[in-house]
């Protein structure tokens, strides 16, 4: 049975939460329960895993079995949830340096497996737990207290890794984009396999303070004028996309998922 | 095939894979590694044949995370590895350990440090297993000497993983994991325990709510109790807490529920200790080596014991120190440079004599060795 509203899906003891004043965190996590209440997902048949971080802190604000495990290694705790109780509905919630620095074999080869996992990355592009540092979604140039005088990193585009490596549905939103942020949740919980949702967020206190951008209103400010929807993108120059990122549906390709190729196999021997 | 039940020559590894499906495995996670690696295989034949799965994951980490969150569904888990693959599990070893979540790592050990001798035998990971992952924390750890006991030790791992909810370590070593020896299954049967579940509402139901040195019942996912589980230090509910008080009971509550029930979780074996002068203790197949070795120095006539620890940790202080009491000397042989003998040294104190017999170069200690060392002291 869905339930109206997202507040009802909140675990009140946990409150206050730990999220600084104008985070993006929060508008995520509020997409995350509106896309769970859209999709009718039971509550008691639904597990939120995730990493370490300022982000990953969201699942144990959320009413449901609730697994915050260790730094980078959501997925991986998610894919033994998964294959022991495959009835059961697995979202795993990211930071972007939890995703995609000491996790990013993890998330790799969940894409490659095409597991049935909704993994949402919330992508502040910095590490807003340990104060400031660059992540390897930090966009090339930018500042962090590990990059004083800049990252000459180059960045990871993460939903064209997820789609490299094989993710079956990948999507991109914003804190200001919370609708669409929530649609992508919610078809990404319909596609049988793994998904991938990033959903880019804003870190007033680090990587805004750290890159002059202003509060977190100038911020979301930014992700509009930043910001292309995927269709549109097509119809695009390469010049005027330059400086700008897609939102939208970017892959969706059905495969074979993991646990049902499995099943066959177990199937086979008992049979 | 493993769901078979016979008497037959089978391998050490082969053992702990028809011990760990007995016992009710019905999840493996691993990652290939020797001297381990016959263990990965035959899950991964075995596992479906009895609706149960195995997964390859892409590093060890991974697969000690894979059986933990398996693990939290209800389905008893298991993962093997060796040297280098046992570094890497320790961070979710500790997870496993403060979240009081059932689960068995099994580790072939091999030659170290680093990538080592890849194929010998060493017992190099005594205190690895003891205090790999950071912090303090309870943790239980079994060492087989033969094939048919690495079956049942394995089946116990799991026995007490789900009694005590907490993460046990069967400590195998190479010589006893490729050893073949001829195996009665039917003669080795053994009862299955699992973990307790709560019966209350869950409105009612505390995960970490457990007297002093008590163990919680414990829901699964997916029961409808929406718990959650957090490496975090956490209260009675299972959320985060940094209140002295709460920190305080959870983390001695996690080393009370194991150190008040030694009289349950230590096993070891005596060998002519009664009215022994010289003891020589030792675990896994080194221990076969100081059998032969006190047979043959009984033989000569001097009074020689074997004192053989089967739980390794928590070490089996008190029957140790008895020996002490009684014996002039402990000999202490292994396959390290002295890992366990200091644990004897501790205990023995000065009791008794203690002295080591170690071997790094990768060979098994000969019983010749030992029984050499017997005659002169
Ligand atoms: C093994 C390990 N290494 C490092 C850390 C320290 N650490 C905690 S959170 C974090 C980065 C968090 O950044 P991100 O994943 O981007 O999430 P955010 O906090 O920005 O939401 C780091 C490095 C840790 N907890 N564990
Ligand atoms: S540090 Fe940044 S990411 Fe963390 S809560 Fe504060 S604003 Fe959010």
């Amino acid at each position: 049975m869905a339930l109206q509203h997202a507040q009802d899906y909140l675990r009140n003891a946990m409150m206050p939460h730990i999220w600084c004043p104008g985070c993006g965190h929060g508008i995520i996590l509020g997409a995350i329960l509106r896309a769970i209440s859209k999709a009718g997902l039971d509550q008691d048949k639904t597990v939120i895993v995730s990493g370490i971080g300022c982000s990953s802190r969201a699942s144990g604000y959320m009413d449901f079995d609730t697994l915050h495990t260790t730094h980078g290694r959501a997925l991986a705790f998610a894919t033994g949830v998964k294959m022991a109780k495959p009835e059961l509905n697995v979202i795993v919630i990211m930071g972007d340096g939890d995703c995609s620095a000491i996790g990013g074999n993890h998330f790799i080869h969940a894409c490659r497996r095409n597991i049935d996992l909704t993994a949402v990355v919330f992508n502040n592009s910095i590490y807003g737990m340990t104060s400031g540092q660059y992540s390897p979604l930090t966009p090339r140039g930018k500042f962090a207290t590990t990059a004083p005088y800049g990252t000459i990193e180059r960045e990871f585009d993460l939903c064209d890794l997820a789609i490299a490596a094989g993710a079956s549905y990948v999507g991109r939103g914003t804190t200001f984009h919370a609708q669409l942020l929530t649609d992508l949740i919610v078809k990404g919980i319909a596609n049988k396999g793994f998904s991938l949702i990033e959903g880019i967020s804003q870190c007033p206190t680090y990587y805004g303070r750290k890159n002059k951008m202003g509060g977190p209103i100038d911020m979301m400010k930014w992700q509009q004028e930043h910001s292309v929807n995927a269709v549109a993108a097509t119809k695009m120059t390469p010049e005027q996309l330059d400086g700008k990122f897609k939102i939208g549906e970017l892959h969706n390709s059905p495969a074979p998922e993991y646990i049902a190729e499995y099943d066959k196999i177990i199937a086979a021997r008992r049979a | 095939m493993a769901v078979e039940r016979s008497a037959r020559l089978m391998q050490g590894n082969e053992a702990c894979v028809e011990g760990a499906i007995a016992a009710g495995c019905r999840f493996y996670a691993g990652y290939p590694i020797t001297p381990s690696t016959e263990i990965a295989e035959l899950m991964a034949a075995s596992l479906p044949c009895v609706g149960g799965r195995f997964i390859q994951m892409e590093d060890e980490i991974a697969s000690m995370a894979a059986i933990i969150g398996a693990s939290l569904t209800g389905t008893k888990s298991m993962t093997a590895t060796s040297g280098p693959g046992f570094s890497l599990k320790q961070e979710n070893i500790g997870y496993a350990a403060l979240t009081e979540v059932p689960c068995v790592i099994v580790n072939v050990q091999r030659s170290g440090p680093s990538t080592g001798l890849p194929t010998s035998p060493a017992q190099g990971d005594v205190m690895q297993s003891r205090w790999g992952t950071h912090g303090d924390h309870p943790i239980i750890v079994l060492s087989p000497s033969s094939v048919s006991e690495t079956y049942r030790l394995t089946f116990e791992s799991f026995n007490l993983a789900e009694k005590y909810r907490n993460p046990v370590i069967l400590l195998m070593d190479e010589v006893v994991g490729h050893m073949r020896e001829r195996v009665d299954l039917h003669s080795l049967s053994m009862s299955v325990v699992d973990r307790v579940k709560p019966t209350n509402k869950r409105e009612d139901y505390l995960p970490y709510d457990a007297a002093p040195d008590g163990v919680s019942p414990m829901a699964n996912f997916g029961d409808g109790y929406r718990c959650h589980v957090t490496g975090l230090i956490h209260n009675k509910k299972g959320y985060p807490t940094s209140k002295a008080e709460e920190v305080d009971f959870l983390i001695r509550r996690l080393h009370n529920k194991i150190d008040h029930n030694l009289d349950d979780v230590l096993k070891y074996e005596e060998y002519m200790v009664d009215d022994a002068d010289i003891i020589v203790l030792a675990f896994g197949s080194v221990a076969r080596s100081a059998h032969n070795a006190v047979r043959r120095a009984r033989q000569n006539g001097v009074k020689a014991g074997l004192f053989r620890p089967i739980t390794i940790w928590p070490f089996p202080e008190a029957a140790v120190t008895a020996l002490a009491q009684k014996a002039k000397h402990i000999i202490v042989p292994e396959m390290n440079l002295g890992q366990l003998r200091l644990e004897v040294e501790r205990v023995a104190g000065s009791r008794c004599q203690v002295s080591g017999i170690n071997s790094i170069i990768g060979e098994l200690i000969a019983p010749d060795q030992i029984l050499r060392r017997i005659m002169e002291v």
